[in-house]
Order: C-alpha cells, then structure tokens, then sequence
C-alpha cells in the first residue's frame, strides 16, 4: 500500500518529462494496494470458510459462568455478557459479512449494468429515461432504503441486501454507461455494426468484454460499501438479527461495557476494518491494472 | 447559463415528484392496516372505521397521495397515527439538531482535509505526504460508529473529558451544547476528512500536471504561489462534487452516530419509527432526507457553473 501511493504514473503512458511531478516510474507488476487488498480478503474469505466448519466454541452458545471474561487463552478475544466466545463469533460474523455483500452487489450488477449498457448504446430518448430513473435512485442511498426496506418489509439480512443492492444499482448504471459510449465510438463496433450484427450481440461480444474491467473495479468498491452498510444496519438493530452473529450488532452490543470491557469493541470493530479496508484497496488496486487513466487514490 | 439553471431547476422538481411518489408507494405496501396499528388487534370494527375516516385511510391512495404531498408543501407532515403528535413542529425540532451535527462535521472534515490532501500532494513523494496518503486511505476503511464508540471508550469513559452522549440546546446552555457535540462531530468529521483529503491530493496532483501551472512556474511563481493562485480554483471542481456526495452521505451516517451518542436528531426519530411501526413519521422523515439529498444534489450541480466557467458555456 505505502509504496503504490504515488499511484499518479500511469501505466502504459508515455513517461513524462521527469520535471512533471506524479510522473515518472512505470509500474509492471502488481501493485502493492492490489497484493494487500487481495490478502486482506482472502482472509476474511479464509476466515469465513473455516468458520463453517469449526470455530472455537459455539458462536451462540450461552455459558453464564463464563460471562464478560477478558481474553485468555482459552477465548482469544474474550466472552461477551452472556458467555458467547467473542472470536467464534467473529469468525461466524465473517459469513454474514461476505453473503451480504454478495448479494447485494450481484443484484446491483446483473440490474444496473444491462441498464447502463442499454443507455450507452441508446443515448437518445431511451438511454436518457434509464439514466433519469437512475437519479432519482441516487437520492434514496443504501441505507435508507434499507432502513425504508426494514419498515415496510421486516428488517433482517435479506431484506438488508436487497435494499443496499438496489442503493448500488446507478453506480453500476454510470459505470456502464461511460464504458459503452466510449466502446460504441471504436471501430470494431463500427465493423460489426456494417456486418449487420444485432445490437444484442453487440452488446454481449464487444461491449461487456470491454467495460468489464471497470465493473470489477465498481464490484469491488461498492463491496466495502455494502460491508460498511450492513455493519451500520446491524448496528442500528435493522440488520442481521440475533441470534445470528454480526459484527455491527457486536460493536453495538459492546456500547454498554466501554470502560470495563473494551475489547468487546475491538474485535468486531478491526474486523469490520479489515473488510472494508481490503475492498477498498482492491478497488483501488484493480483500477490501476484496468483503467491506467482512472488513477488510483480517488 | 440561464437555460442551466432552469434545466438544473426542472429536473430537481421532478425528481422530487417522482421520488415523494416511491416514498409514498413504498410505504403503503407496508403490510397491515394502520387502523389495526394504532388502535390494536381488539379494536372494533366501528371504532377501526371511524379511526380510517378520521386519518383519510379510506380514501384512493391517488388522493392520500395529493393530501400529502399538498401538506408537505405547506410544510404539513400530518398527525403521527400511532403517537397522535403533530409530525411538523417534531421534525423540525430534529432537522434541526441533524443540520447543526452534519454541518459542523463537514466543517471540522474541511478544515482538516484541505490543507492535508494538499500537503499529501504537495509532497507526494516525500515520507510525509505517503504517511498521510496511507492514513487518509485506513481511514476511508473505518466505519464512523466505531470511531464513535471508542471516542466514547477513551475521552467519555476513561478520561472523562467529555460526556458520552446527550444533547442541549444551544440556547440553554452553550457550553454543555458544545462539549456534548465534541466527540460526535470527531467521529462524523473525522471519517469524512479522510475521504475528502483523498480526493482533495488526487484532484491536486492531477492540477499539478496541467499546463497552466507550468506556465505559471515559468513566469518565476514558486511551486506554493502558483498552486493558490491558479491551482486551487481548478482543483475545486472534483472537491465540490465529493463535498456534496459525502454531505449526503453524512446525513444518513448521521442516523447511526445519533445512535451511538443519544442524540435526538432526525435520524433517531427515524429508526425509533421504524420500530414503532409509525407509518407516517417514516414517510415523513424519508421525504424530508430524500429532499436534502437532492437539494445538495442540486447545490453541487449549480456549484460546478459557479467554479469552472467553461462549463457555463458548454451550458
């Protein structure tokens, strides 16, 4: 992360004159924000895995005697007021997480990028309708429809990830959208286009391929996102619901105990860090790879 | 630049028309009749009938949505069904405390942000511009209620420099009011400053690479003179745009640091109705944050004219 920081040289471009600061080293391999990103979520991911088939203790078996226990040997991370092993919860917590922003992006993905795809390569009447309704989305963010979702629907996991998923979908929509305007203007659509290809197959043999990248990248930020908002919801009592361990309720859970127990915020609290973190750095990673001139660090 | 701020101006009412319509649409699914809400399961029918006229839940949706939307012009949020409180003097109350909590974060986030992502730019190749560089990014990965809990962890708890939470009006004690707002405009701030000194270096390293700052070098300015005289304006552009989407941001992070705090803003209001099942104080307070985030929306978009003069004539 710290040596990729001066992300401004472009990869592939012509090095500018040593003079022009940001300019300067080419960078072949990988960058560093993409390695961290990349390990950082492999070990949630790890995390994850592992959970489903052992953790440490049951993550929501009460033990009164066991309650508010500071960490020890035996519970790395202490007990929470009931006697729940805090790590095992953690790692359960790790699932929840993951599932969550999953779904949510995919939903965001499989809705958002057809549409921005569709008003790319319709720009006029259509495309301006798509990316209309698309603004009028921008003004209901993730959470609050979540929280909308959560009155009117029940609040839980599901209805959380559907929620943040539709929030995600004009991100998508824009993404896609510039991507499609700048593939349409090149000359292999122009060919494929006098070949009397249907639009259909334009769409799904040039344009995809081609604004994929900056999808991946998009996947990846609005990822952290989703992370953040489903940590917030849970945090709020909207989210995933009890039994079921998750690291916003965990941290809210923890509020009471400040003072005598703090490392009940701590650990779901790193946790959610780590996760969003490893997202963010991903995306940023990611993009130096697919868009040399969508910098890095924004 | 007329025609731009009638096309801005056209298309910020419709999309409040259309979107107080979602609102409303969105909440009548709701399931369950808000008569059997209010009055309870054991209600009588006639008492149930009555309760329906009396709230026009009887009507056409068409017409309860032309009754709202007339009262919210009028600045008429209607009565809650399930606590019988005259919904707008309440929500004003809290917009209010909402309003004064994001705005002097993004104050705080400014004051910190400029200066550091210039600086981080500035010197993007020294240890100290990569150290802030690499914080700025941490930062942008913590989520602002736990910088909110351990604040409270480590000045309200173990120092006790400042209390946990609560609210005082300011006109009641001015002291009490902004020491109470100390700790929840750091960790509202502090998040935000983060995102924004990223975006404010990227913006400013990419200044630093136009032309015109080169030809301001040349004529003899140093690297500081020219990057306030020519740079900073141009700079602007991108720093308006993250300014108005992380204000909007804010105003919904803001629901969950009221939580951690106690603050009775807009947005404990709002989740304490979604707990009551309060149909119409939900819809209220959705129609009243959807209409701050498009009229920042709004802001941004006749900001952008104000900054750069060639896009008032792109206009």
């Amino acid at each position: 992360m710290v040596t990729s920081l001066d992300t401004t040289d472009s990869v592939g471009m012509p090095v500018p004159a040593p003079s022009v600061p940001g300019g300067g080293r080419r960078r072949n391999r990988p960058g560093t924000q993409l390695i961290v990103g990349a390990a950082l979520i492999a070990l949630v991911a790890l995390v994850a895995l592992v959970s489903l088939v052992w953790t440490p203790y049951d993550p929501v078996a009460t033990v009164a005697s066991d309650r508010l226990q500071f960490p020890s040997a035996a519970h790395w991370f202490g007990t929470d007021r009931f006697g729940r092993d805090v790590f095992s919860a953690v790692m359960v917590g790790s699932q929840i997480t993951l599932i969550v922003g999953f779904i949510a992006v995919g939903i965001a993905v499989v809705i958002g990028v057809p549409l921005g795809i569709l008003a790319g390569m319709r720009p006029g009447r259509l495309g301006n309708l798509v990316m209309r309704g698309n603004d009028i989305l921008l003004a209901f963010p993730g959470l609050l429809l979540a929280i909308v979702f959560g009155a009117v629907f029940g609040a839980g996991t599901v209805t959380a990830m559907v929620a943040l998923g539709i929030g995600s979908i004009p991100a998508f929509a824009r993404v896609a959208r510039s991507g499609t305007l700048q593939v349409m203007k090149t000359d292999y659509v122009f060919a494929a286009r006098a070949a009397n290809r249907s639009e259909f197959r334009i769409a799904l043999r040039h344009v995809l391929p081609n604004i994929s990248g900056m999808i991946v990248v998009q996947c990846s930020v609005n990822f952290g996102i989703a992370v953040l908002a489903e940590a917030g919801l849970s945090f709020l009592g909207l989210g995933t619901m009890p039994p079921t361990p998750s690291w916003g309720r965990m941290l809210q859970e923890s509020q009471q105990f400040l003072g005598s127990h703090d490392y009940l915020a701590m650990a779901p609290g790193i946790a959610i860090a780590v996760a969003v973190l490893g997202f963010n750095l991903l995306g940023d990673g990611l993009r130096d790879r697919f868009d040399p001139k969508m910098r890095s660090n924004r | 630049m007329a025609r731009r701020l009638l096309s801005s101006l056209g298309q910020f009412l419709a999309t409040l028309l259309v979107a107080t319509a979602l609102i409303f649409v969105m909440l009548r699914v709701m399931p369950g009749d808000p008569a059997v809400v209010a009055l309870g399961i054991n209600a009588t029918p006639e008492a149930l009938a009555q309760w329906r006229t009396e709230y026009g839940t009887d009507q056409s949706l068409a017409l309860q949505y032309l009754q709202w939307m007339g009262g919210l012009v009028r600045g008429d949020f209607g009565t809650s069904y399930v606590t019988s409180q005259d919904l707008s003097p309440l929500i004003a109350d809290r917009v209010q405390v909402t309003l004064i909590l994001v705005g002097l974060s993004m104050v705080v986030a400014l004051l910190v942000a400029v200066p550091l992502g210039v600086l981080a730019a500035v010197r993007h190749r020294y240890p100290s511009g990569v150290v802030l560089s690499g914080i700025s990014q941490v930062g942008v990965a913590v989520p602002n209620f736990l910088v909110g809990v351990l604040l409270v962890a480590v000045f309200a708890v173990h120092l006790g420099w400042f209390p946990s939470g609560g609210w005082v009006a300011p006109s009641d004690d001015p002291v009490q009011f902004l020491r109470r707002l100390v700790l929840p405009v750091i960790a509202l701030g502090s998040v935000q400053a983060a995102i924004i000194t990223r975006y404010v270096r990227s913006a400013v390293l990419e200044i630093m690479r136009e032309d015109f700052l080169r030809t301001a070098r040349a004529k003899g300015l140093t690297k500081g003179a020219a990057l306030v005289r020519h740079g900073l304006r141009n700079a602007g552009v991108p720093v308006v745009t993250i300014v108005g989407v992380q204000l909007a941001a804010m105003l919904i992070g803001s629901v969950v640091i009221e939580r951690v705090f106690v603050i009775p803003g807009l947005g404990s209001l709002l989740v304490d109705s979604v707990g009551n099942r309060d149909l119409l104080a939900v819809q209220a307070i959705v129609a009243v944050l959807v209409l701050l985030v498009i009229v920042i929306n709004l802001l941004v978009d006749l900001a952008y004219t104000v900054l750069d003069p060639r896009l008032r004539k792109a206009a």
